[in-house]
Formats: C-alpha cells, structure tokens, sequence
C-alpha cells in the first residue's frame, strides 16, 4: 500500500481518506438507484406495467418542491428551513394522485395488453413534458433549498460528508422500511402479493383486484414523486429531466428481477458500487459503458435478473 | 426568483398574441398576393432567383427547436431573432421590405431540422433562415442549405473546423472562447494544473482537445486529468473526488444540459469554495443555464463567453430594455441568445451593401459587414463567414449574473480550422 502510495504521489492519509469518500460516493448512487426504481418495481413487480412515464412523475415531485418552496418564502418565511419536508408530502400527494387518475382513466383499460401500456405510458409521459412545458417553461428552474441542507460535514481534516448526501440516504432508508413494512405487515400488502401470485383465485376469494391495483399504481406513483423532490438537491428540473433518470432505473430494476424488491436493492447496490468505483479509475462515459457491458452479460446468464419471485400461472 | 413560473407564462402568451394578430393581419395579405406576384416588377432587380420577396415583403426562416431536451437553450435565440425582425421591421424593413418569418420547429431531432430547412428553402423560398442550435442540428442542414442554395445564420459557440458559403456564425469557433481564456487564467491566477471536464460529444471534445493542445504546447503547464459523460449524467461524485485527490488550480469544465445542474450542485455540497479556494473556468454557462442551476450553487465560478447580460454599454442597455420589455421583465439574456440578435441585423446590413437578396450576391458581400450596433460593441464578418469578436471572462454572482472581470483588448480573430491546435 505504501508502495502504491509513492508511485501515485499521494500520502497515505489522503489515499485513505479518498477510499471512504469514493465509499461514500458509492453509497450516495445506491441510494439515489434505490429511491428512483423503488416507485418503478412496485409497478412493473406487482402489476407487470412498464410505466414508461415514471421519468415524468419524478420530475412532478421536483416541480412541487419548487412551487412548495416559493409558497414558503411568501406565506411562511419562518418556516423555510422545513419546507423540504412539506415539500415532499406534498409531491407525494401530488404525484400518487396523479398516478390513481391515470390508473382509472388509462392503465386499467389496457392491463391485458402489456405492449399497449408501454406505448401509452410513453404517450403520457410525452404529454407531461409538454404540460410541464407549457405551465413552467421551457428552461430549467432553479429549487433553492435551505443552508443547512447544502455543505459537507468536516469528519476529519480531509474526509468531507455531504449533507445532501446523508439525508438521501436517509431517505432511501426510511421509504424502503415503509414500503416493505405495508406490503409484508399490512392487510394491503396482503392483498397485493396474493394478486401478483394468482390474479385470479385472489378474485374468487374476495379481494377487489381493480382496487388493488389502482392503490397500488398510486403509491408507486407517489413513490415517484418524493424521489424526485429529494434529487431537487443533486440534479436539474426542466421538462424533460426525467428523461434523464429513466434509463438507470429500468435499468436497475429488470437487473434486479422484476417482481422482487428485495432484487432492486441488490441490484441497485451492485450497479451503484461498480459504476461508482470504474468511475474513480477510468472516464465517466466508459465506466458506464463497462457497466452496461457487465449487466448485460449477466442477463444472459441469467434472463430473469438477480432475485426472482415464485409465481404461479 | 419568486414569479419565475408566472413571468414564462406571461412570456409565452404575448407572443402568441402577436402571432395571432399577425396570422388575422396576414388574411388580406394573402389575397393581395397574386395581384403581387404578377406585378413583381420592382422585386425582379433585387430578386433575380425567385426567393419569396414582393414590393412589400420579404420572407425568413427561424428554424429552432421549441419542444423536446433542447427547446431548454433555444428558447432565448428565438426570443432574440424575433425581437431583431420586430426592429429592424420599425425601422422601416430590409431594402424597404418588411420581414415576415415562417417559424418551423425542429424538435429537438435533427432528421427533422434537414426536413423542415428543405420545407424554408423549398416550399416557403425563404431569403434566409435564423437557426440551429447544436452541432449536430447545424450538420443535418448543412447539406439542405448546400444544395438548394440557402442563407443560414447561426448563433452558437462551437468547436469550429467548418467553413461553408451558405453559413454565417454569429457565435464564436472554439479558439475565440477558449485561448483568451486560458491566457487570461495563467495570468492573472498564476495557474500551473488543469482539470478539463466534459459532455461527451463532439464540442466538449473539441474545445478540450484546443484547451489541451494551447497549455501542453504553447503554455508550457500540464493538464492533470481529462474525463467525458455521457449526456444527462448526474452523479459527479466520483469525479469530485479525483478532482480533490489531483488538486488542480484550474477545474475547466464544458458540460453542458441537465447535467450542468448536477455538477455544480454536488461540487458545492463536496465543499469546494468556488468563491475563495478553487478556481473553475467554463464556457458552457451562460445566465440561462445559471437559472436552472442557481446562483447559489455556482457563485464565483467564471465564465469565458463574448457576452454578458451585465456588459456596461449603450448598445447593451438599450437591447436589455428592448428584450425584457417583449419578453418579460425577470428574463436572463445569454451568449448566443445576443449572437441570435446578430443573425437578422447582419443580413439586412449585408443585403444592404449587396443590393440584392440573391443568395450569393449576399454571400459573396458578407465578408467586412460590421454591425456597430452589437450589443457586445462591435462585430465585423470575417472573410471565412465567423465574427471577429472580443472575448471576455466574467465571474458568476449570487444573482445569476456576471460581472466582467476581463476582456481581450482587440477583436479576436476568428480561426475556424486553427493550426497547431489539431
């Protein structure tokens, strides 16, 4: 290691301290994977729709919290440095109502035809640009957000941890406990996993499938929502940022298999630690391609993802 | 800050207005037209390849895209294009002809830019056409307006190597943006290393390629790292920590869209002082994109552009006042939304010395047209149809805007195919 050290030219102590950084680093993306494909697997695992506008319904949650901000300059300045918090039940509210609409208005017409949701997902997913156009702009607004979410905190002298960093993954945490604790401990949960097992015997023992999967669809929207008003803090919101998300997420969730959650986890994390150590070691543009490289490769071994969920047909 | 959402409303919705009133003002227009072109007699002299120009009028193109990812940046050119038609139409028109513009919109595809340049060119006989964005937009026309003998007039700064008679770049090639730049840098911040960022396509690439190439080979100083993402990446940890591990005096960084936003935010939460410690150069930042970014996040970085919404003249104040007043008080102005204004002013001079608006005639005068008018002061085309322009750097505010720290001296001279640098 001290040999390494001196070819590089660095000390020891700086050496290490990038370690935990990049460590760092690496978890900051698993959390960012985990909350962005979180709202994506509950559809796609518990319904087998492909929501092609998730992107959009991410970048819904970033418009409230930036509405929500401006709110609270002019009606509740004391409040302010809270406002995130609002901020984000607000998006989800938003979003998981937007989510139910478009559930009873589209998605529940076409749950024989999987091809169909991809293409009308899509459409809607155009139609929200356009909508978020029309209403904000075509240029990206600026979410302020309050000091004491921005900064690092000074660990040592030389090992920074940003806040915004920690409160993601925070967040990732907290959502994820509520989303296993309601499908596996709640009456609902109960409902949805006998409906992904057999839609049809869990009919003709009482459960009202349709109100199952628009709660469902809802709350994955929803889920969406307060993603995207957490990435308020690392990324940009403009019309057509959620584009910017969506390749990833799929990404992670058909690696991940895609009626497990316990699967996105793994997979979020595997895709994350190796995007985020190729990246120290060769350029952004190739760590991503390798990575691309390696997920494929382990679909063909294993076209069903990491984690795969009995179902019965 | 607070109205953005409402001020972009108001800024769409008056537009739409005057386009309405234009299209209802166009009826009898219409009528009129084949009385028009049957006596077309006087346009004949001015007009001897049958553009789409009567006693009264003439038609142009603004080819941009106003939907899709890039309808972010191009906004501001079509903004600033129509506002030069509105006054040069004021002043009493081009040759004495008023302008009337056929908008198409590219849509962020650039198929769809060659198809609609074909539609001005071909159908709609258009005397010129103010457009594109990107590169990549630029080189799907590029071959229409060849063929069919078109004008274009294009606004952004880009990585040069491209000369072409049909094209006049109003926007800098890549020598004018980065040399200055860096000159300026070494000099006044004492640089020794350099950390050069980027998208990954041709511009961020080129432009890097010259930075590299001017302070490896004429600087004599060493670039410590060089990395590219792919467009709309938005994790930057990784390469915030290389960049604190190589601890370079100068973090040059060309990345442009989304993921602009992205980087600044987690450089600042990374704890980087753009403002007293690290000192980051740009010329992918113009005010437009700060507002997406927010000032906060980028404050103190600079910015080596031509122009600045902050520049102290004349020609500026009265343009700033202009533009806010068609388009809505809290708008930003930048770069290449000021080389857009250019596009429409330089025609009109150059067809003026021409005397026609035949498109080679206006070609082969373009070269030598000034426009003392430029909001950025002067500009005058070269012989190889770019702009001598100065370029100045400027350091970004807490407000979204820039104020101008250094400008060259003397026009710089624009070298679209530099060598040396290749």
């Amino acid at each position: 290691m001290r040999g390494d050290a001196a070819m590089f030219d660095y000390s020891f102590a700086e050496l290490s301290s990038i370690l935990v950084m990049q460590g760092f680093a690496g978890l900051i993306l698993f959390s960012v994977f985990v909350l962005m494909a979180l709202g994506l697997a509950i559809i796609f695992g518990q319904m087998g729709v492909i929501n092609m506008a998730h992107g959009e319904f991410m970048i819904l949650g970033a418009y409230v919290t930036y509405l929500t901000s401006h709110l609270f300059t002019e009606f509740l300045p004391f409040a302010y440095p809270a406002y995130f918090f609002f901020a984000m039940v607000f998006a989800f509210i938003v979003a998981g109502a937007l989510g139910l609409f478009v559930e009873w208005i589209m998605i529940r017409h076409l749950y024989a035809r999987p091809l169909d949701t991809l293409l009308a997902t899509w459409g809607l997913s155009l139609i929200l640009q356009q909508i978020f156009r029309s209403t904000f702009g075509a240029r990206e607004v600026g979410v302020e957000l309050p000091d004491w979410m921005m900064g690092s905190l000074n660990v040592t002298d030389t090992i920074e941890v940003q806040i915004n960093g920690l409160f993601v993954m925070g967040l990732t945490v907290a959502i994820t406990a509520a989303v296993l604790v309601l499908l596996f401990k709640s009456r609902w949960g109960l409902q949805v996993r006998a409906v992904t097992t057999n839609r049809i015997m869990s009919g003709a023992v009482g459960i009202d499938t349709r109100k199952v999967d628009r709660m469902t669809f809802g709350l994955g929207c929803g889920v969406a929502g307060v993603a995207g008003a957490a990435f308020t803090m690392i990324g940009s919101t403009g019309p057509t940022s959620g584009q910017l998300y969506i390749v990833d997420t799929f990404l992670v969730v058909v690696f991940g298999g895609a009626q497990s959650l316990l699967g996105t986890v793994a997979s979020a994390f595997t895709i994350s630690q190796s995007q985020s150590a190729l990246e120290f070691f060769i350029s952004g543009s190739m760590a991503k391609v390798i990575t691309l490289l390696i997920v494929i490769g382990l679909l063909m071994l294993r076209p069903q993802g990491l984690f795969v969920l009995k179902v019965r047909r | 800050m607070a109205s953005d959402d409402i001020n972009e409303k108001t800024g769409l919705t008056s537009p739409l207005r005057r386009q309405l009133l234009k299209g209802m003002a166009a009826v009898p227009a219409m009528a009129a037209f084949g009385g028009a072109a049957r006596s077309s007699f006087a346009a004949d002299g001015v007009n001897t390849t049958g553009l789409a120009v009567s006693d009264t009028e003439v038609t142009v193109g603004i080819l941009h895209s106003v939907t899709g990812t890039m309808a972010i940046s191009e906004t501001g050119s079509v903004q600033a294009e129509k506002l030069a038609i509105e006054q040069i139409n004021a002043m009493g028109g081009v040759l004495g002809r008023k302008i009337k513009y056929i908008q198409e919109d590219g849509a962020s595809d650039w198929p769809t830019f060659a198809e609609k340049a074909k539609k001005l060119l071909v159908n709609d006989k258009c005397a010129s056409v103010f457009g594109c964005w990107t590169s990549a937009s630029r080189k799907a026309v590029l071959p229409v307006f060849e063929q069919y003998n078109g004008m274009l007039y294009y606004p952004t700064f880009y990585e040069g190597l491209e000369q072409s008679k049909n094209v006049i770049y109003t926007g800098q090639e890549a020598t004018q943006q980065i040399i200055a730049g860096l000159d300026w840098v070494v000099k006044e911040k004492g640089a020794k290393t350099f950390y050069l960022l980027g998208s990954d396509y041709i511009w961020p690439r080129t432009s890097n390629k010259i930075a590299r190439k001017h302070i490896e080979n004429f600087q004599k100083l060493e670039v410590v790292g060089e990395e590219y993402f792919p467009l709309g990446h938005t994790q930057f940890n990784s390469v915030i920590n290389k960049i604190k591990l190589k601890k370079p005096d100068v973090i040059y960084a060309i990345i442009v869209g989304g993921s602009n936003v992205a980087f600044y935010k987690q450089l600042k939460a990374a704890g980087f002082d753009l403002e007293n410690k690290q000192t980051l150069l740009t010329i992918s930042v113009t005010e437009d994109e700060i507002l997406g970014i927010g000032g906060e996040n980028i404050v103190g970085a600079y910015a080596c552009m031509k122009y600045f919404q902050s520049l102290d003249n004349e020609n500026n104040k009265k343009f700033v006042e202009a533009f806010k007043a068609m388009w809505g008080k809290d708008i930003v102005i930048g770069d290449v939304t000021q080389a857009a204004y250019l596009g429409p002013w330089l025609w009109k001079a150059t067809v003026e010395k021409a005397g026609s608006f035949d498109i080679d005639k206006v070609a082969a005068a373009s070269p030598g047209i000034e426009f003392t008018g430029a909001p950025e002061g002067y500009v005058r085309i070269h012989e190889n149809h770019h702009l001598w322009s100065k370029t100045r750097v400027g350091r970004a505010r807490k407000d979204g805007q820039y104020d101008v720290v250094y400008e060259t001296a003397d026009l710089v001279e624009p070298n679209p195919f530099p060598k040396g640098y290749q």
